[in-house]
């Protein structure tokens, strides 16, 4: 495995567990993630400067809504909707937070078949999440519509502290900007899965490298973490 | 170049190599991956749809205070924790990954602690000089 530049060595003993096996793993002059691949590794990288991003604004919007005096209109009024003859609170926030946990649940399961080589199960699931995925950007886009004709700018809104709406746009359209650009990445994966390219090695049509199966768990990392950040903005956005 | 050309030849050997509790034994020397039970997805997914359920009714009850702030608080961490955990197999990785990506981001609660007084500060400044409310 020249993959691994430990392995090339031919060293097998076990390495240390706990605090110990952290030392030891980011001590000099070697890999510090041991059995994870560098795309793994990198993307798990990117995850987390990704979450300085969204934790950035969510820092933004805590900011601004703790330093104005004027109120902060109530999310639980603004996002109803009125479904035969009553308002319902935030009804369509949670149906939006049921589709994209369940997104994340075919994308878990195609990971898992991907891994026991099971190409036709493999692509549904991952066709069926990117379903899911463009749903949620569905909804968002009607609740973005529904939000500004009844007034909401990114300067102001009919009920209270200006700098809703700004917040609004700013954290809910980045999100889904991630669910759109997932959406297009799943397809393209789904596409190579279902063609056999990782089975053949086929080269890439960006990069030319040869794709894996583990390119599907990379795919999964970054849809969990669409669906993970939602769940900070569903609670801190929507509930708070 | 030796790792790029070995991408995709070493694939099948690494999956033989593969075994299932290798990362609780400790050392392995090809990537190893995740195989677990479907029923395990099918579980933590509902345990998803539960606490959303309970985030939800939160607000549909119409909690308030600091009932309603650490409840939401709690379902959050429990969510956030499954889908990282299980979802994102972060719970069968070394800790030498985990806690490179999981500590960075609870630092930025120093951040959250300095921005609030920061907010404070601002309000005050504003009470001070336009009044308490329009």
């Amino acid at each position: 495995m020249a993959e691994t530049t430990l392995a090339h060595i031919g060293r097998t003993e076990p390495r240390p567990a706990g605090w110990q096996g952290i030392a030891a793993d980011w001590s000099s002059d070697q890999r510090a993630f041991k059995n994870v691949s560098w795309g793994k590794a990198m993307m798990w990288i990117f995850l987390l400067s990704d979450t300085f991003i969204f934790g950035c604004f969510l820092l933004s919007y805590m900011t601004a809504r703790i330093s104005t005096r004027v109120p902060w209109p109530n999310p639980s009024e603004v996002f109803a909707l009125r479904i035969g003859g009553s308002d319902i609170p935030l009804i369509l926030i949670a149906i939006m937070t049921f589709v994209l946990i369940s997104s994340s649940g075919t994308m878990a399961m195609a990971v898992n078949f991907g891994y026991r080589r099971d190409r036709r199960k493999t692509a549904v699931l991952m066709l069926l999440t990117a379903a899911l995925g463009a749903t949620f950007v569905g909804m968002q886009a009607f609740e973005w519509t529904k939000l500004i004709t009844e007034g909401v700018r990114p300067w102001g809104n009919p009920w209270g502290a200006a700098q809703f709406g700004a917040s609004f746009f700013m954290i809910t359209g980045f999100h889904g900007t991630h669910v759109t650009i997932g959406v297009i990445f799943l397809i393209i994966v789904a596409r190579k899965v279902w063609r056999g390219d990782y089975d053949v090695g086929r080269p890439g049509f960006f990069t030319s490298r040869r794709g894996r199966y583990e390119n599907v768990e990379i795919m999964g990392l970054y849809w969990h973490f669409v669906d993970l950040v939602w769940v900070f903005i569903f609670a801190f956005f929507y509930l708070w | 170049m030796a790792e790029a050309t070995a991408n995709g030849l070493g694939q099948h050997a690494l999956d033989s190599a593969r075994t299932h509790d290798a990362t609780t034994t400790g050392f392995t020397p090809a990537e190893v991956h995740q195989e677990h039970p479907i029923k395990l997805y099918l579980v933590v997914w509902a345990w998803l749809f539960i606490l959303s359920t309970c985030s939800y009714l939160v607000d549909y009850f119409g909690l308030h205070g600091y009932l309603r702030w650490s409840l939401i608080l709690i379902f959050m961490i429990l969510k956030a924790g499954l889908i990282v955990a299980i979802f994102m197999h972060m719970a069968w990785e070394r800790l030498a990954l985990t806690y490179a990506i999981i500590l960075p981001p609870v630092l930025v609660l120093v951040f959250v602690t300095m921005m609030v007084f920061e907010a404070d500060y601002t309000l005050l400044t504003r009470m001070a000089f336009f009044g308490a409310g329009p």
